[in-house]
């Protein structure tokens, strides 16, 4: 039985400003969905909100994982959940090795009832998946000995976050515009990996400005979202559209909506 | 003379120890001998009594006395106006012999030792050990290999009574009673300590550990270690810290003095960890001559208030110095810590690598000196402090001095500040990691640098120490 990732009405604000103003969305395990709408719109709120991060103020709605309510969990026990956010800027950790950082990580989400200071995942086992995980993104294994995004690319750090992909397994990834400054190839060696990684286990929700990312892990369903909320919901083909024609059509269907962007601009 | 050996003791009251592991303490009612409290000059003349020193070294202790009392308190760096010199044990010697046998220690301190770990650490990769307890150095080995080349690695009383020529050439040379406070302090009460002689072109491969342990409440520690490397030999110096948690604060004092000769490397490594209620003030400084490296590693973990600043005299052309230092402080404490360097010689290079931690209210400065004599030319020197702060109730400071009575130098400074970032925490937690977690990855990332120039067994021990405490620190 596939899980779902259910969320209903979600609204949210920084700072008392409402970004989230209503979200619906649900995707299950072995579905892409692909998520596009103009910059500011609430695309990367809504992948943060997902994940946890502690700077956002829910205000309303609901963020269900097979019936756990994944608001009231913090980061740490979402991950364990099996939620993952693929960063659009992934931090630098100085000191932190690579492997250490993973084994780590691998040991928690594969054991979320491991306590701080438990035994961790044995050492041959790990190194020998890593070192597996590494060659099938094209990571130089030299990296599992470097600083975790310490002086790395920007498609190193994408690649980075592809091998976390692979190494924990989520029963739902966000993929937040992990496409966004990278050359060319480097968007194909990512987009392959995850459509490798991808399969009936995992669902995905790709954030994307670009369509790249969309040929290669092609979506079941397209999301449009202007203003913090959904507006329209289609196939890859609206994906297609949108990366052709841009967000006019879509703002003229939906004038409420554009209006609060255009007011929001303003203000900011 | 009266020997107030029936001091009252009052019962030890029940100390929370925390997540402090190593604030036990072995019951003091069969110690050897015990001075009274307080401070004057029977006590000193006691002290070298009970020694059997002779009249030069007791005459050394009388005059620095003097000196101490002489010497005003420091007004700069931490508050040790709450240290009670009149409520002290000067002196203590718990067991009567120093035991070349861990058997032959007496069963109490063995314990504590084996709590500790050190023997089993001497059998698996350490030189030679010294074990202080209190006082007296209880305890000692060195490799025999080594004893044949000439080393010799002893207590500091045993060097004055068997090598009386090399010690009287260098002891209190390099740090003179008139120096500072407590260094007069050390000069006039000093007891144990380490003695090490590293002769000419010996390499020592693995490292020579000491290990420094009070057991009583109120007591004062006052080692002295004396150094000497000389032309073209290395050596490695280990040493660690540790006493009881008490109510009532305890003092350690210690004077360190180093020569490396021409061509030779040190390297002394402390992993400092006295309990909350210690005041740890020390001096130590090294000489460095031509074409020699000098190292200090200083980890401080412990104590109430540290202030330690570890110098090298770079004192010929090509000789080189550099501390890495680490600095945690936690509720209660306050490490003011940092490194001097002074340049007496042309082409001679330092470097200060300082990265210092602070959380739960503790306060961690950074204290530097870089000094330049005129007619050094062409010398470098490189200093970088690092300071991570862990909330908002911590608090980091940096003084760094800089002397320079010569131009033809370069002298960086640098210095950051960094509160440990929400988006780090976010970050890594998203990963499956809990907040103590997450939090302890980024502070023992931060350090990293430092405790990779550890032995492994003490890079382990530094990194359980940053974890223990981190932990519960997150609510």
């Amino acid at each position: 039985m596939s899980a779902i990732l259910k969320i209903s009405d979600l609204r949210v604000a920084v700072d008392g400003k409402p970004i989230l103003k209503g979200v619906n969305l649900e995707i299950r395990q072995g579905e892409i969905h692909a998520l596009m709408g103009p910059n500011g719109c609430g695309k990367s709120t809504l992948a943060y909100v997902v994940a946890g991060h502690p700077k956002y103020e829910i205000t309303g709605g609901a963020i269900e994982l097979d019936g756990v309510n994944v608001l009231e969990l913090d980061p740490c026990q979402r991950a364990r959940l099996g939620i993952f956010l693929a960063f659009q800027y992934p931090v630098t950790i100085p000191g932190v090795k690579v492997s250490d950082f993973l084994r780590h990580a691998v040991s928690n989400v594969r054991n979320p009832d491991r306590k701080e200071g438990e035994g961790l995942i044995p050492m041959k086992d790990f190194r020998k998946e890593l070192k597996d995980r590494m060659s099938e993104i094209d990571i130089d294994s030299e990296f599992a000995r470097r600083y975790l995004n310490d002086g790395f690319s920007g498609g190193e750090k994408k690649r980075m976050e592809i091998l976390q992909l692979s190494l924990l397994r989520p029963r739902f990834a966000i993929l937040d515009e992990t496409d966004s400054g990278l050359d060319s190839d480097a968007v194909r060696a990512v987009s392959e990996g995850i459509n490798k990684l991808h399969g009936p286990h995992m669902g995905v929700l790709i954030i994307t400005h670009h369509e790249r990312l969309l040929e290669f892990n092609k979506p079941s369903f397209t999301h449009v979202m202007l203003a913090g909320k959904i507006v329209e919901t289609g196939d890859a083909s609206l994906a297609h559209d949108l990366h052709a024609n841009g967000y006019a059509a879509v703002r003229e269907r939906h004038p409420t909506e554009a209006a609060e962007e255009q007011a929001v601009t303003v203000k900011a | 003379m009266s020997t107030d050996l029936a001091v009252q003791e009052r019962e030890d009251q029940d100390v929370g120890v925390g997540d402090y592991q190593f604030g036990f303490h072995d019951p003091t009612d069969k110690y050897v001998f015990k001075s009274r409290r307080g401070l004057d000059r029977e006590i000193v003349y006691q002290i070298s009594e009970m020694k059997k020193e002779p009249k030069w070294m007791r005459d050394f202790r009388i005059n620095s006395l003097e000196t101490f009392f002489q010497k005003p308190m420091p007004s700069w760096g931490g508050d040790v106006g709450e240290i009670d010199f009149q409520n002290i044990f000067y002196y203590m010697k718990a067991a009567a012999n120093l035991e070349k046998s861990w058997e032959d220690v007496p069963d109490d301190i063995r314990k504590t030792y084996d709590r500790l770990g050190i023997p089993e650490a001497e059998k698996k990769y350490l030189a030679g050990v010294k074990a202080q307890y209190e006082s007296e150095v209880i305890y000692g080995s060195l490799q025999e290999d080594l004893a044949k080349q000439g080393v010799i690695f002893t207590d500091t009383d045993s060097a004055l009574r068997d090598h009386p020529d090399l010690f009287r050439e260098y002891f209190g040379k390099i740090i003179p009673p008139n120096d500072n406070k407590f260094a007069a302090l050390n000069s006039a009460v000093w007891s144990g300590g380490s003695f090490i002689y590293v002769p000419p072109g010996v390499k020592i491969e693995f490292p020579l550990q000491a290990y420094f342990r009070i057991n009583s409440e109120n007591m004062g520690q006052f080692e002295r270690t004396l150094i000497i490397v000389d032309e073209g030999a290395s050596a490695h110096y280990v040493e660690g810290c540790t006493a009881p948690t008490y109510s009532s604060d305890s003092l350690h004092s210690a004077v360190v003095e180093i020569i490396v000769k021409r061509g030779g490397r040190f390297r002394y490594t402390t992993i400092q960890n006295w309990s909350n209620n210690v005041f740890n003030l020390v001096t130590k400084r090294a000489m460095a001559y031509g074409d020699s490296l000098m190292e200090w590693v200083d980890g401080n973990l412990g104590s109430k208030l540290t202030m330690k600043y570890p110098a090298i005299y770079l004192m010929e052309p090509g000789a080189r110095g550099e501390t890495l230092s680490i600095a945690f402080a936690n509720n209660g404490q306050h490490q003011d810590a940092g490194a001097k360097m002074v340049h007496c010689a042309p082409n001679t290079s330092s470097r200060v690598v300082s990265k210092s931690i602070s959380k739960g209210g503790g306060r961690a400065s950074y204290r530097g000196l870089v000094k330049v004599e005129k007619g050094a030319t062409n010398c470098k020197s490189n200093v970088v402090c690092d300071a991570l702060i862990l909330d908002s109730k911590s608090r980091s400071d940096t003084y760094p001095y800089i002397e320079a009575e010569d131009n033809q130098i370069s002298l960086e400074h640098e210095a950051s500040v960094s509160k440990i970032g929400e988006e780090q925490l976010f970050y890594l937690m998203s990963r499956g990691m809990t907040e103590a977690e997450a939090s302890a990855m980024i502070v023992t990332g931060f350090i990293e640098p430092l405790v990779k120039e550890l032995p492994m067994e003490y890079a382990v021990e530094m990194n359980r120490l940053i974890e223990l405490q981190m932990e519960g620190s997150v609510g």
